[in-house]
């Protein structure tokens, strides 16, 4: 008896976590139903819980129409990553390794930095923008999207490469090598997974990106998908079922990295929150 | 500080206009509303969000059967693009299709019109900003929990402390500076949103849903015409504000590495 109470204790929690979860997750679930809805049962009253006449119409519209929006917005999170790491990866070496004059300055600038609001960064750009003629091109949406993820970046690779012991460095000092082949051979290879989160972060963040897209790029012919979702919105609203699909296929580089990089996601987000 | 408009960008001969432009946004009606609104929409949000992340952080923390699995899940939410949540939010409160009402609808409830009332669309958007932030919360707090040790708790159980005795008088206390550096985070994102809202209500009807950031963006880019001078005076007084907690989020670092 007394060893199946815990047993019994435990399938209880599991159902009210299942629960909690089912509740939690009720709006993707949603989307995902009303994404194969057909446009006639929209309206239905009450609405179809579950797609039992599925219908593909919506993705088919999305294949349509949406392509070029998803080819963007891979473009333009890739470049963001590539962007991130070679300037956050150095940054953060010579603060975390090289000793810098006013590192602790610049640590707090980068705090500071991430807590500047989206909207304010992007009056910034377009002032700039206007004037170097970069306003609606993929190239200048990279460089104002990884000012997300650029602090992030360095502040994450400070805390990592800090960790690092210095014997290491002295040693390879002592066979000869310079800071820069120090930092390419030694620490960068260590600092690897730190990479992989600084990588993931980047490009959801630029993946997902809507202010920087709306504002800085509203009237270029290359959209970024969040920007292509929001057209949708405001032209057709009563094809509902193209929108959500179209957010469906959006949410897909989200649902990817869940399922291959789930370890690198919780170390992101408890990134500089809490200290191990 | 500058009277910037489209015109003065591209020629760069902006008239200053010292604090005129602060005067104007202060004086202007829809400031109050505005602050009003922000104070609303943060404190609202993160109370909620903490205190449903704390809870279901200690309840994961009990350890059972998936729950791994079940906690990983809780982070779809927070990976989703923020237009997506947001435009599936607003078709699930819609007013005539929306499965919400539909739901309140079958216990009797008449219709409401979540997102085109005043009365409603601020409650609307805090919702779906809560639902957004859970997973963070959850994320954080839940790592907060695992370094604590469990001894702690095995010898107030000993001691024939019940469950909900051994939260308060040691799992909380010992929680508290990372509880205290989740809700500054969290002020400091909820203060910037601008998507979720925009995308559900554009800041109305009126100016029911209108939040300092969201009047900022309005002004900046919410119609053809740029006008970037009360925009920017806004998003001054947004970064001041933001400013001041960040101050208080260093604090709180150094406060708990010298511990």
């Amino acid at each position: 008896m007394t060893g199946r109470r815990p047993l019994r204790k435990t399938w209880w929690k599991t159902a009210l976590g299942v629960f909690f979860t089912a509740l939690m997750l009720f709006p993707a679930y949603w989307m995902a139903n009303v994404s194969l809805t057909r446009t006639s049962d929209l309206r239905a009253d009450p609405p179809h819980w579950f797609p039992w006449n599925p219908t593909l119409e919506g993705y088919a519209a999305v294949l349509e129409q949406q392509l070029p929006s998803l080819g963007t917005s891979l473009l333009v999170g890739l470049g963001c990553v590539a962007l991130t790491i070679v300037v956050a990866a150095p940054a953060g070496y010579a603060l975390a390794l090289l000793n810098l004059r006013g590192g602790r300055a610049l640590n707090f600038v980068l705090l500071v930095a991430q807590m500047i609001p989206a909207v304010v960064m992007a009056m910034g750009f377009y002032a700039i923008y206007v004037r170097l003629g970069l306003l609606n091109t993929v190239g200048g949406l990279i460089v104002a999207d990884s000012t997300i993820a650029v602090p992030f970046g360095v502040l994450l690779y400070t805390a990592f490469m800090s960790g690092i012991p210095r014997e290491l460095l002295q040693a390879a000092r002592i066979d000869g090598a310079g800071a820069w082949r120090t930092f390419r051979s030694i620490v960068l290879p260590v600092s690897r997974n730190s990479t992989l989160t600084v990588a993931l972060f980047a490009f959801l963040w630029a993946w997902s990106d809507f202010i920087f897209a709306s504002t800085l790029n509203r009237n270029g012919d290359l959209i970024p998908i969040t920007l292509g979702i929001y057209k949708y919105i405001g032209n057709n609203t009563t094809q509902w079922n193209s929108i959500m699909a179209t957010a469906v296929v959006a949410s897909v580089p989200a649902a990817i990295l869940l399922v291959v990089a789930q370890r690198y996601v919780a170390a992101g987000v408890t990134a500089g929150a809490v200290k191990d | 500080m500058h009277d910037y408009t489209i015109r003065a960008f591209v020629q760069g001969n902006a008239e200053f206009v010292g604090f005129d432009k602060y005067a104007e946004v202060f004086g202007s009606t829809t400031f109050p509303t505005a602050l009003l609104n922000t104070a609303v929409f943060t404190l609202v949000s993160i109370l909620f969000q903490y205190a449903a992340g704390l809870a279901l952080a200690v309840f994961f923390r009990s350890g059972f059967r998936l729950s791994g699995v079940l906690r990983a899940m809780f982070l779809v939410p927070w990976l989703l693009p923020l237009i997506v949540s947001a435009s599936t939010w607003a078709w699930m409160l819609s007013s005539e299709n929306g499965i919400v009402n539909s739901v309140l609808g079958a216990f009797g409830v008449p219709q409401i019109n979540w997102l085109t009332s005043p009365d409603t669309a601020l409650l609307s958007v805090i919702v779906a900003n809560i639902w957004l932030g859970i997973p963070f919360n959850l994320v954080i707090l839940y790592s907060g929990l695992q370094n604590i040790p469990g001894e702690l708790a095995e010898a107030a159980s000993l001691d024939g402390a019940g469950a909900w005795k051994q939260f308060w008088s040691i799992t909380f206390p010992l929680l508290r500076p990372v509880s205290a550096i989740t809700l500054l985070l969290g002020l400091i994102y909820t203060l910037k949103v601008v998507d979720v809202i925009w995308v559900m209500t554009t800041g109305g009807p009126g100016n029911s849903t209108t939040t300092l950031a969201i009047w900022s963006y309005r002004e900046a880019f919410g119609t053809g015409q740029p006008d970037f001078s009360p925009a920017a005076a806004v998003g001054n007084v947004l970064i001041l504000i933001a400013l001041v907690f960040g101050f208080l989020h260093l604090q709180l670092q150094h406060r708990q590495e010298g511990s």
